[in-house]
Order: C-alpha cells, then structure tokens, then sequence
C-alpha cells in the first residue's frame, strides 16, 4: 500500500523527490497544490475504496508522504 | 447596540469579559457563561429591530433540525445525492429567501449573521454526510453558531474545531498566555479599525470622490486600504475576544498585500472565508469533474473550477453586478494565474528570483486594488454600469 501511494504522489506532484523523501514538506516545496490535493484524494478513493474528504484534514495533517501514507492507513 | 462599533459595546464586552477570565484562570469552564454572554448581545444587537431575533430563533431551530435530522438520515441511506442536495438547499433557504426577498424590494428573515451563520451550517450538514460528525449536542450547536465575537461577520470557524476548545479546560497558564494573545489581537485590531481604517477612509474621502481619472485612481488605493483596515480590524478584535472566552477563532487575514501571486492572495485575505469555500466547494466540485471524467485537461478543469468557487463567493456578497463582477473577476484571473504557472517556461525558470518576485507582487498588489475597485461599486459607477 506504501508503495502505491508513494507511486501516486510521485505521478501528481510530478517529482520522484516524494519516494526518496517521505518527510519532504509538500505544501513548502510547491510540489503539490490544492489541485493535486484533490486528485490525490479521488486516486485514494478509486484505487483504496478510502472515502477522504477535502475538509477532513489540517493542512498539517496530510503535508508530507509519510503522514498522508499514515492517515491512509488509519483507515483501511 | 452596534456590535464592534459602539463605544457601549467595548463598554459591556470589556466587563462581562471579567467573569470569564476569572473563569479561566480557576481552570473552570467558560462555555456556558459564553453563551449567555452571547445571548446578552444578540438580544442588545437586535433591540432595533426586534423581529430579526424570532427569524433567528427559527433559523437555530430549523438548522438545529436538518443537522439532528442528517445523522440518521446518512447511515440509512448513505452517500446519496438527493439527501446530499436536499438538506443543504433547506439549510440555505433562509439565506436565500432573505437575498431574494432583498432583491424583490423587501427583505425577510433578515438577522445579525445570517451570511455567516449559514456557513457554519452547511459545513455540518456536509461533514455529517462525510461522516466527520455522528453526534450534535443543542446547546453548543446554539452557541458555535450565534458566538458573539464571531457573530457579525466572522472568522468563520469550524464546528470539529469550535468542539475541541469548547470541551476543553486548560491550565491556568496555558489560558492566560491564550488572553495575553487574545489582548494584543484585540488592541491591535482596534488600531487598525479606528486609526488606520478611518484614517485611510477620510482620506479616501477628501481626495478621491470626484470622477476623474486622478481621483478614481486614488479612491481605489485608498478603498482597498480602507477594506483591509476596517475587516482586518475587525476580525482581529474578534479573534482576540474569542481567545478570551477560550476559543481560538481562526485569524482571517496574513498580511495580504504582500501576496506575490492570486493563489497566494486567498490563503492571506478573507481566510476563513477563502478556505471554506476551497474545503466546500472548489475541492468538492473538482473531485467530482475527476470522478466524472468531465475535462480531457488539468487546466480547464482548474479554471472551471476557479470560476465557478469564486463566482459563487461574489454572488454569496451580494446580487448586485459589481458583486458578481468581482467573483468573477477572481475567478478568471485564479484561473489565468493556474494556466501561466504550469504551462510558462519562463516562470518555472525565474520563480524564485528576487526580481520576478518583486515584479510578480507589483502586478498582484494592482490587480488585487482593482478588484476591490469593482467590489466597492465605484468602478461600475464610474462607468455607467450600475
């Protein structure tokens, strides 16, 4: 499951930094938007079955790979 | 009583403020004498037009309703559109009959708050679908959405959010460090409304009213001045009040004329206002253009997006043409911004450089005044459209 979100991340922010840093800050390196926050959300849904809506979260709740690997978890 | 603005108001809040900091500093409590300080001013706001305290009442007890009657109704029937649909359009029928009926030449149902009231609604009924929230308790749904500090327009806060510090007692100094923040908020807020914004606004007046070019020019300088002061202002002394009573109200504005670009205007201007309309709207419609293959790009999508979120926004203003003339114009030039970034060689290159940043923040600070120009009536005036 790791490896898939990691894979979808790297697709839409367009940058394999995300696989090589699960700690990078996504909103600080400009890597990813509000945009790609909600292709990642609906990547999640279609690929996980893991509904995730667009207020659930905290910006820092979900800036980085790692944390955004851990709430997906939390639900599956 | 005009809340924020008479001296009776600073007068009443700065003393019925004391019993809650003792409150808080005995590790007590504070959200039911909250409520009824809350209650105070509703009823002291409201002595000029007394009806507008029923049409509130019943929109807390309609509201009320929908989100008791949403928690049930979602675990029946699940993610379903018509419910989905169904119980926001009965949330935003108040709302609505109040623009439509202003519109119409005699508005009903009018009250204090109602613009901002039903935000905060409409985010629990939303997240009651989402299934953020299973359980709403009366009295505190009363006081998230009649919160005197916040009631006049805003910050607009969040109902998971409001719950967490409403349920908590914090230590002695934890609390004091929280009205030592509250307090410089608070003053800060008063010099920006009553200094500076008035300051900007005589000056705005003196200068700027007669229809020329030179005059123009300065009214919208000056205008967009005056709006920061005056709204920044105000929602800091509203922030700063709220610390008081043990809720950190989210702050509204992040110094906004020093965006470098639009998308980085609406994460500084109008926060709460911005942010809920990103969470609630823009995210959510463009989720669904994804799930529904709707677009072939990116970027139509985005500008859809952007202007449809910030058409709404104007129009959430009010129905007038220089209302729906600024949504739009944000929304075109969100959308332009998008575009430029992402397909522009040359802004990938110079993005972080000092110059094409500088450069950058001059031409959004102008945009930025213009569209307040428009959002002040003035321009659509001046050129014979209203």
């Amino acid at each position: 499951m790791e490896e898939k979100i990691l894979d979808m991340l790297a697709e839409i922010c367009g940058d394999d930094i995300v696989k090589e840093n699960p700690d990078i800050n996504l909103m600080d390196e400009d890597l990813m938007d509000s945009l790609d926050y909600t292709e990642l959300l609906v990547e999640i849904e279609t690929e996980f079955g893991i509904v995730m809506s667009p207020s659930e979260f905290t910006r820092d709740q979900m800036d980085t790979p790692n944390k955004i690997i851990a709430q997906v978890k939390a639900r599956s | 009583m005009g809340l924020f603005s008479d001296a009776g108001f600073f007068a009443a809040a700065g003393a019925l403020t004391v019993p809650a900091v003792i409150l808080g500093i005995k590790e007590k409590p504070i959200g039911m004498y909250g409520l009824a300080v809350t209650l105070f001013f509703v009823i002291m706001a409201s002595k000029a037009q007394p009806i507008s305290l029923i049409y509130m009442g019943l929109y807390c007890v309609l509201e009320y309703g929908l989100v008791r009657g949403m928690i049930p109704a979602v675990k029946r029937f699940g993610r379903n559109g018509y419910l989905y649909w169904g119980f926001i359009l009965m949330s935003l029928a108040p709302l609505i009959v109040y623009k439509l009926t202003g519109v119409a030449g005699h508005s009903v149902f009018g009250f204090m708050g109602i613009s901002y009231m039903t935000f905060k609604s409409v985010q629990m009924i939303i997240e009651i679908y989402d299934g953020l929230i299973d359980s709403v308790r009366p009295v505190e749904f009363v006081y998230f959405l009649l919160f005197f500090p916040c009631i006049l327009s805003g910050p607009i806060d969040r109902s998971r959010r409001f719950h967490e510090d409403y349920i908590t007692v914090r230590k002695k100094q934890d609390y004091l460090d929280m009205v030592g923040t509250g307090m410089y908020k608070f003053m800060l807020g008063a010099v920006f409304k009553f200094a500076a914004g008035s300051g900007v606004y005589q000056a705005m007046l003196w200068l700027g009213m007669k229809n020329t070019l030179g005059s123009a020019i300065i009214y919208m300088y000056t205008y967009g001045c005056y709006l920061y002061f005056d709204f920044a202002g105000y929602s800091l002394m509203a922030v700063g009040l709220s610390y008081m009573y043990g809720i950190k109200a989210p702050d509204n504005f992040n110094k906004p004329f020093l965006s470098t670009d639009m998308k980085d205007f609406w994460d500084r201007w109008h926060i709460s206002l911005s942010h809920w309309f990103r969470d609630f709207i823009f995210s959510r419609l463009m989720m669904r253009s994804i799930k529904g293959k709707w677009f072939k790009s990116k970027l139509t999508a985005a500008s859809f997006g952007f202007i449809v979120n910030m058409g709404v926004m104007g129009v959430w203003h009010g129905l007038d043409i220089h209302f729906i003339m600024y949504g739009l114009y944000h929304g075109v030039l969100l959308s332009l911004t998008e575009i430029y970034q992402k397909k522009s060689k040359f802004h990938k290159k110079h993005k972080k450089e000092r110059w094409y940043l500088g450069v950058s923040w001059f031409i959004t600070f102008n945009l930025v005044m213009f569209g307040f120009f428009i959002f002040s009536g003035r321009f659509t005036q001046l050129v014979g459209i209203e």
